[in-house]
């Protein structure tokens, strides 16, 4: 858990955060969205005193921050950046194997612990482990990065913009790998992000920003149904709230008994993907795996954010 | 390909004439007069060899320690302040003739060694400072940010990150100090210091050309070795951090 008590930042007479307070509770991911300059990356770098708060205090878990040295904080807690930063002159099983040799883990606890990482992430170790980070495309090294910040099992992780330089395609997988070993490992996760998509996709809770002050801090369907103020409204883009609030509902917790033709989609298949469906087809209703139908009256109920 | 050959051919020869320097005689007999010897024979080429490098080898280490030093202590926090005066003093030891610093050496430090040493050493100074600091100004700001995230103490940092990226363009600044240093070295032969120059002055001295060229030669041949040599070290670890692929 995160607990952030009245947060601030000011550089000489200008206050680039204004105070926020914000819980992300464990295992939880928290997204945090705004337009460039609206303070997102200062918050984060206030959270493992990258930089130091002007006022405020961070809890990690039940421990004041700022009461632990800032580079034993920074070993607890996972930091991913864009552009990954690998030690171009380190092998990639030397880039994972950082904090976990500073915190002196045994040398075999570490070499298993990078191949198990490696392994998750989807690079055969005994292809990976030696190679230095020039010799990987842009994805593979995000993914690397991502794995060195997990490598010491920290509680929380912090990312900035990580996946923002990768392609779409490259990046929906990344951002659905990310949330599987999240899940797998129970790791409290903040997440900077420019990508309102990417906010609604990976957020529990979703923090709004704008020039330094948090204007709304809630679950996607909340934030989507009931922005706080024009500029939340303005931000989640109203043309899109329809799609971003099917993307949040998978068909299994919509389906209702019935028949239909056609092959069946499986449950985990989003509502939004659902209608494009229906529309491509021109169908009215789609058969779901394990019994049941979705209709697209169920799917236009959700596309308005009602039955959440 | 080619290039590694003709190097390793002047390798060859620059042993072989410093080995048995007699049997390259009839080469620089057409540059003496009136029978004058061919060969400079007061001293043998081989120990003024060995003696000019040691020479210059000390005096870079001497530099090379003392720039790289500098160049970390004006890019720490704390020493910032210091980055005009590093500069200055670097800067006059490349300007001040290193003639000048021998005829005010030796007063102070007798005839021999001392002086061309002290002379070597400053004006080695700049060229490895510049690049120290250029490199340590310059990495990759992701990558200092993410060791700085991953709770490396400065210490670390500077040793297992920064110095190992810079070392490419620190190395390349070495290079020029030690190319500089070893057609500097032939000066101290006028202060009694036991260099190739000794074998220069004795043909100006003596209006023997032969003499001249030979010294000059052998500098000149392992300035270029040393270079190439150097070269290939900076691309070695270059191409380990991805900055140069291969050609
Ligand atoms: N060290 C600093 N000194 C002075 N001002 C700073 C400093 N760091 C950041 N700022 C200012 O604070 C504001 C917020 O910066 P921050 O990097 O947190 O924005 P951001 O929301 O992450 O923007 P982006 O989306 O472009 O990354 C900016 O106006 C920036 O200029
Ligand atoms: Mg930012």
């Amino acid at each position: 858990m995160i607990r952030i008590e009245n947060l601030s930042k000011t550089y000489g007479d200008t206050t680039v955060v204004q105070p926020v307070s914000l819980t992300i509770e464990k295992g939880h991911i928290a997204a945090l969205v705004g337009t460039s300059g609206s303070g997102k990356t200062t918050l984060l770098r206030m959270i493992n005193r990258l930089v130091e708060p002007s006022s405020g205090k961070v809890w990690i878990g039940d421990e004041d921050a700022a009461t632990i040295a800032p580079h034993l904080l920074r070993r607890r807690i996972g930091y991913a950046i864009q552009g990954h930063g690998l030690f171009p002159h380190r092998t990639l099983a030397q880039n994972i194997a950082m904090v976990p040799q500073l915190l002196g883990w045994k040398p075999r606890d570490i070499s298993d612990r990078v191949d198990e990482l490696l392994t998750l992430f989807q690079l055969d170790p005994a292809r990976f482990r030696d190679r230095m980070p020039h010799q990987l495309s842009g994805g593979q090294q995000q993914r690397v990065g991502v794995a060195r910040a997990l490598a010491a099992r920290p509680e929380v992780l912090l990312m900035d913009e990580p996946f923002g330089a990768l392609d779409p395609v490259i990046r929906a997988k990344a951002q659905d790998d990310l949330r599987d070993i999240q899940r797998q490992l129970g790791t409290t996760l903040v997440i900077v992000t420019h990508d309102m998509e990417e906010a609604v996709t990976l957020g529990d809770r979703i923090a709004v920003m704008d020039k330094g002050v948090l204007l709304q801090y809630g679950p996607p369907t909340e934030i989507l149904t009931h922005p706080a103020t024009p500029f939340v409204e303005a931000l989640i883009g109203k043309a899109e709230r329809p799609f971003r609030l099917l993307s949040l509902s998978h068909i299994g917790d919509i389906a209702v008994p019935g028949e239909a033709e056609g092959p069946a989609l499986p449950r985990d298949t989003s509502a939004r993907d659902a209608l494009a469906q229906c529309l491509w087809l021109g169908r009215d209703r789609l058969a779901v795996q394990g019994g049941g139908v979705v209709t697209l009256e169920a799917l236009r109920t959700r596309a308005k954010g009602d039955g959440a | 390909m080619i290039a590694r050959l003709i190097l390793a051919a002047l390798a060859c020869l620059l042993v072989a004439f410093l080995l048995t320097p007699q049997s390259f005689a009839w080469l620089f007999v057409p540059l003496t007069k009136n029978g004058a010897p061919p060969i400079y024979t007061q001293t043998g080429l081989l120990s003024l060899t060995l003696s000019h490098l040691g020479l210059v080898a000390l005096a870079s280490l001497a530099s090379t320690i003392v720039a790289v030093g500098l160049g970390v202590l004006v890019t720490r926090p704390a020493g910032r302040e210091f980055l005009p005066l590093a500069r200055t003093i670097t800067s006059i030891g490349q300007t001040f003739p290193p003639v000048a610093v021998l005829a005010l050496a030796v007063p102070a430090m007798g005839f021999g060694a001392g002086p061309t040493l002290v002379a070597l050493f400053l004006y080695g100074l700049l060229p490895i400072f510049e690049n120290t600091l250029t490199a340590l100004q310059n990495l990759p700001p992701s990558v200092i940010e993410a060791a700085r995230g991953m709770g490396l103490t400065r210490r670390q940092r500077l040793l297992q990150v920064e110095l190992p990226l810079a070392l490419p363009v620190i190395l390349a600044g070495v290079r020029l100090s030690v190319v500089i240093s070893l057609a500097t070295a032939t000066i101290g032969s006028t202060v009694a210091a036991h260099t190739l120059g000794e074998v220069i002055i004795a043909g100006l001295l003596s209006a023997n050309t032969a003499f001249v060229v030979q010294g000059g030669l052998i500098v000149g041949l392992i300035a270029v070795l040393i270079y190439e040599g150097f070269q290939q070290v900076e691309k070695a670890t270059a191409r380990r951090i991805g900055q140069m692929q291969q050609e």
